[in-house]
């Protein structure tokens, strides 16, 4: 009917291939709808990464600067063992267990190397002022980067994740009349991919977990302990060193799972010294400051609000400088609120 | 001396230091009968893929040379150096590759950036160096040693402007550049300004940075001016995202690239979402020109993949300097730039070769299609005449 | 008994005047033999490495000003160098335009790097230059101030990020800036182009920094006389910082902020004028940096920040002949490892260290080089170029001298130390 306007409707099709090609007129509701659906599922990878740097900022006072390698090494690990168990060919068929599999493992090995890094280059330094320590986690970093880049491991170039979960359309919403007169059946609309929402899912799953974890079990117990004051909880019985251990397990195995699912929404996987991981790196670490660094709840919103900024400022703003906005917020929070949303300022003691 | 002070023991630091450093850079004995060849580029670092496809051409290339009993007899020897993909590095690497080693010619760089670093330097010093794939203009201004082999930015603009007014019929353009590699912002001057002079209009030009790994921002933006083509100047790590991510925002028009979009198995890693798109080569892969094929085949013997345009293009440049070299009356540098100069209808693999007077590739380019998966040849376009 | 310490006698003329030039004056003087003495002696890659170890001494020396005195954590320095290098390049190039309508090298014998280039001791050529390098420095300065001022809410960790975004931000609006003006070879055309850089006049210049592809064909003013020129000013401007009051002040400060407030520290001064000078003088290396190759604002990342982070943290945070040292090393590193030296040298440097690092210690690292010596010879007899491994080596160093060796090669002392307490000793006890 001309001039009225259609309602907001559920459509529920089946998987299409392509969309149908619509009149490029602004469509304002479907463009906002996109950049938040983007920013969502983004973000909620940036705050599973965030949630890596908080935990470990809680427990020991510090940025562990090589966590963002963690995310990289998680996107590369499962492109190695898709490739190992040839999945990775362009003509094979993965399994549909292909994905489970391919997470399992890569945040199986990423917590691993997690373990063995707070063991070798971190448990050493636990009482060595926080520049030295900051200076040890900014060389591992570029140990991993360097490293993971060498010939016989990832090598320099792209990877490209093969596709093992069917990058189908869920179901889209119709937001707004048709745009183009000539093409009365076709309305702008958003879809809403099966990856989007797994990652989603899995990612609320995790972080719901997780707080199970730290606040429901003995062991989160015991971390939350150690991130008040580490000395008297050792003198409580809490095994401190067990329980950074496994923290730091913890958190590069979330570290990983982004990584995978980063590389199944992206799949051309940059090379592993590539400024893209650094910055997705640091994006989520503001994240994890803009929340409140040390607390959990904070992380998870944290990493949210960047998607959104990024997006939102990349849509509406300028793509060029969307590197730039979450800096700028990084310095806005630090100079209006430093302890960010949901933390709490601890005065400092001489 | 009192060897408990710390002066003391400074002091002696530093004679060990001193004797140390000057064993550090003492170069190999120089062999007779060895004819010493530079290369620079980035085996590590940011622009690692780019260095190691051509360094893979410039090895085979030397090896058929040597294998084919060299020059007079006398052996070529390749002496790489890796950059890093750092300016300073390519700096020093250049200076020691020229006053070091004292190589006869320069292969190098792949980036016009550093190109721009090596090529002042071998200037000076009066080593030729050709340079197989930079395609800035400014880097055969720097001096009349510089030569490349492959055509620049301008012409590849030109070209594929005009594929898309003559043979796309098209009116409007996009572009989506990477505002981070000049080779990217460079291409996006010349075809604007190609497509301009033939009468189209540019809608909108949208910018990502390489490596970014969403660009439904920009893309969204692109969608809603209604251009008939996207031109799309970046890199292959970034084009397959870029052609998925279109497709799904509903921008379903014809995506324009150029040499940089090629990569081993592109329409495969787009998952066909690159169908009925274009781009501008040096050569087409499937080209059935004997020298090609010869290539093509050595290539695969040697390396068990497919040969990019970055591996033909070293290739070609080291043969087109060996061309010279049996040509040149000494391997001085003035008697070996004029011999580079004088190339006359080399025929290489990238196709059959001369130089301007700018020292250019004065080369025809072909336009790919990516049709049912593959890749086919559509149309050549000549340079413009200037 | 003397009162030498409470009131010493005021300083006459030429006691000042001693005082502050002499240094400076033998500085400047052993620049110049280095520029036209030593350096000619050397073949062109050892003087292109001495060009670079200059450089990087300034930069290491401008950062340990602020991580090391004021013990804040600077990890975006790359981009005070690229503020200054760019403004330096832009005046010295669209300046020679401007003023000699060429952009071809038109400076004395102090910047010459051939002796047949120079026309003349000091020209104008020389003028433009130096006030390209000291603008270049200003506004970094001015930037660094700018940095500076919100750092004083931030403690360590937080400060390192604001500082590496400062970093990729300068390098992200580099990239974006417009096409560098340059100057076709055809004649009519040049004459056409220096009119319009002309017109177009000094600030807006300054903002076609040349983009992605960077900014190229700078006469090459810097010369070793020049580099090793700022060099010999930087370091004394950092030593006299150390030993005055000022810098006790910030040594206080990095020790322990809240003591150091509550004994009426300045804090919020001190910390910003650390800032202040470090990105000045990390302004003025960008600087003669620019006037050697080509710009490009890719090179100025996190990568080089990390450089020269590296280069302070194995001097010693706080040292600034560990800084110096440090640069040295670190700027040979790749020459090293591309073609790694034979074993022996390597057995004479643990001796070297044996000397150095005395007691209990010395033993247990004697034994680590002596590992790590037999690993270097392995592995180079076995894979012979170490290039491709430089990062990781860097990268594993940094780790294992962290954790058995933090403080780096000198921590907090100089070299000249028991020098000038010998000194002050024997002016007591002359005084006695």
């Amino acid at each position: 009917m001309p001039g009225r306007p259609q309602a907001y409707a559920l459509r529920l099709r089946p998987s299409s291939p392509l969309p149908a090609p619509v009149s490029y007129t602004a469509r304002p509701v479907q463009k906002f709808l996109e950049t938040l659906l983007n920013g969502v599922s983004v973000g909620s990878l940036y705050a599973l990464v965030a949630l890596g740097y908080t935990m470990v900022y809680g427990v020991l006072r510090f940025i562990n600067f090589a966590h963002g390698d963690i995310f990289m090494l998680g996107a590369w690990v499962s492109l190695a063992v898709a490739r190992a168990l040839s999945w990775a060919a362009p003509d094979a068929n993965p399994p549909w267990y292909a994905a489970i599999v391919l997470l399992l493992t890569s945040m199986a090995i990423c917590a691993t190397l997690g373990f063995l890094v707070e063991r070798f280059a971190y448990r050493p330094l636990r009482k060595a002022p926080r520049l030295n320590v900051l200076i040890t986690a900014i060389g591992v970093s570029l140990f991993i980067q360097n490293f993971a880049q060498l010939e016989w491991v990832f090598g320099v170039n792209t990877g490209t994740m093969p596709r093992v979960l069917p990058d189908v359309e869920l179901f889209s919403i119709t937001c707004g009349p048709p745009p183009d007169p000539a093409e009365p059946e076709v309305y702008p609309k958003v879809s809403i991919y099966l990856i989007d929402t797994l990652i989603l899912v899995t990612s609320i799953s995790l972080m719901l977990a997780l707080q199970w974890l730290v606040y429901g079990t003995k062991l989160g117990l015991g971390m939350r302990a150690v991130s008040h004051d580490t000395t008297t909880a050792a003198l409580m019985g809490v095994p401190v060193d067990r329980v950074i251990s496994i923290t730091f397990i913890i958190g590069s195995a979330l570290a990983a799972a982004a990584g995978f699912f980063f590389a199944l929404k992206y799949p051309t996987i940059q090379q592993p010294a590539g400024a893209t991981w650094v910055l997705l790196g640091l994006k989520a670490f503001v994240a994890a400051v803009v929340g409140g660094i040390g607390n959990m709840r904070g992380a998870m919103v944290g990493g949210v609000i960047i998607g959104l900024l990024e997006w939102f400022g990349a849509a509406y703003f300028s793509p060029q400088l969307r590197d730039v906005y979450v800096f700028v917020l990084l310095i806005v929070v630090l100079l209006v609120k430093p302890s960010g949303l949901f933390g709490s300022t601890v005065p400092e003691k001489v | 001396m009192n060897l408990k002070s710390l002066t003391a023991r400074l002091v002696l630091l530093a004679i060990i230091a001193a004797l140390t450093l000057p064993l550090a850079s003492c170069g190999g004995a120089k062999n007779e009968n060895e004819i010493l060849i530079g290369e620079y580029g980035s085996l590590t670092g940011k622009q690692a893929t780019f260095g190691k496809t051509t360094h893979d051409g410039v090895m085979l290339a030397i090896k058929q040379i040597n294998d084919a009993g060299g020059l007079n007899g006398k052996k070529l020897k390749l002496i790489f150096k890796d950059n890093r993909s750092d300016a300073t590095e390519t700096k020093n690497v250049v200076t020691s590759l020229i006053t070091g080693d004292k190589v006869v010619a320069l292969i190098g760089e792949v980036a016009s950036g550093r190109s721009l670093i090596g090529g002042p330097i071998a200037q000076k010093h009066g080593i030729p160096m050709i340079s197989p794939s930079s395609t800035n203009p400014e880097v055969t201004r720097v001096g009349d040693k510089i030569f490349r082999v492959c055509f620049i930015d301008p012409d590849q603009g030109y070209a594929v402007a005009k594929f898309a007014s003559d043979n796309l019929k098209a009116k409007t353009a996009a572009i989506l550049f990477d505002q981070k590699e000049p080779y990217s912002t460079g291409l996006r001057d010349n075809f604007r300004d190609a497509f301009k002079k033939l009468g189209g209009t540019i809608t909108t030009e949208q910018a990502y940075s390489g490596g970014d790994s969403d660009y439904s921002a920009v893309l969204g933006s692109i969608r809603d001016t209604k251009p008939d083509v996207v031109f799309v100047p970046g890199y292959y790590n970034d084009v397959p995202a870029i052609a998925i991510q279109s497709r799904k925002l509903g921008l379903n028009v014809p995506l324009l690239g150029a040499d940089g979009w090629e990569t081993e198995d592109l329409a495969g890693k787009a998952e066909g979402k690159l169908e009925g798109c274009y781009f501008s080569n040096h050569y087409a892969p499937a080209d059935k020109r004997p020298a090609s094929v010869k290539f093509v085949d050595a290539f695969k013997k040697e390396y068990k993949h497919e040969p990019g345009a970055l591996a033909a293009l070293g290739y070609d440049a080291t043969m087109v300097l060996f061309d010279a070299m049996k040509r040149a009356k000494s391997l001085g540098g003035d008697d070996l730039t004029a011999a580079i100069a004088a190339t006359k209808d080399f025929d290489g693999v990238t196709g059959t070769l001369n130089f301007n007077e700018n020292r250019d590739a004065v080369k025809p380019m072909v336009i790919i299609k990516i049709e049912g998966g593959k890749e086919v040849y559509v149309a050549t376009i000549d340079p413009p005449t200037k | 008994m003397s009162d030498l310490t409470l009131h010493p006698a005021p300083l006459t003329l030429g006691e000042t005047l001693r005082r502050s030039l002499l240094a400076p004056l033998i500085g400047l003087a052993l620049a110049f033999v280095i520029h036209r003495f030593i350096v000619p002696l050397l073949n062109p890659l050892h003087a292109s490495l001495a060009l670079d170890i200059g450089v990087n001494i300034i930069l290491a020396v401008s950062l340990t000003i602020v991580n090391g005195f004021t013990g804040q954590f600077s990890i975006g320095h790359a981009g005070f160098m690229a503020i200054g290098a760019f403004t330096a390049a832009g005046v010295t190039y669209y300046g020679s335009v401007m003023l000699f309508g060429s952009e071809a090298f038109a400076g004395g014998i102090l910047s010459a790097a051939e002796a047949g280039d120079a026309t003349g001791f000091f020209t104008s050529g020389d003028l433009l230059f130096l006030a390209g390098c000291l603008l270049g420095g200003l506004i970094a300065g001015v930037a660094g101030f700018a940095v500076g001022l919100p750092s004083l809410r931030l403690r360590g960790d937080y400060l390192a990020i604001v500082t590496l975004g400062f970093g990729e931000i300068v390098r992200s609006l580099l990239e974006q800036s417009p096409d560098q003006l340059l100057l076709p070879s055809d004649p009519a055309a040049r004459a056409a182009q220096i009119e319009h850089i002309r017109d177009v006049g000094f600030p807006t210049l300054l903002i076609h920094s040349g983009g992605a592809i960077g900014f190229g064909r700078v006469p090459a003013y810097a010369s070793h006389f020049w580099v090793y020129g700022f060099v010999a000013l930087t370091i004394l401007v950092a030593f006299r910082l150390k030993a005055s009051s000022h810098g006790r002040a910030m040594l206080a400060i990095r020790e322990n902020e809240v003591a150091a407030a509550s004994m009426g520290v300045p804090i919020t001064r001190y910390k910003v004028t650390a800032f202040v000078i470090a990105a000045c003088l990390a302004g003025i290396a960008g600087a003669l940096y620019a006037h050697q190759v080509r710009l490009i604002p890719d090179q100025f990342g996190f990568q080089r920040s990390f450089d020269i982070l590296i280069m302070v943290v194995l001097g010693g945070l706080g040292s600034i002949s560990g800084s110096v040292i440090a640069a040295i090393i670190i700027t040979l590193l790749p020459e090293i490892l591309r073609s790694p030296p034979p074993l022996w040298p390597v057995m004479l440097v643990i001796i070297a260290v044996l000397f150095i690092v005395r007691g209990r210690r010395a033993i247990r690292a004697a034994i680590v080089l002596a590992a790590v010596a037999i690993v270097w010879e392995i592995v180079r007899w076995v894979v012979g170029d170490l290039s491709p491994y430089r990062m990781i080596l860097f990268a594993l160093a940094l780790i294992v001298m962290m954790i058995l060796r933090p403080q780096g090669l000198l921590g907090l002392r100089e070299v000249w130390d028991k020098w000038i307490d010998r000194r002050r000793a024997a002016k007591v006890e002359a005084a006695a």
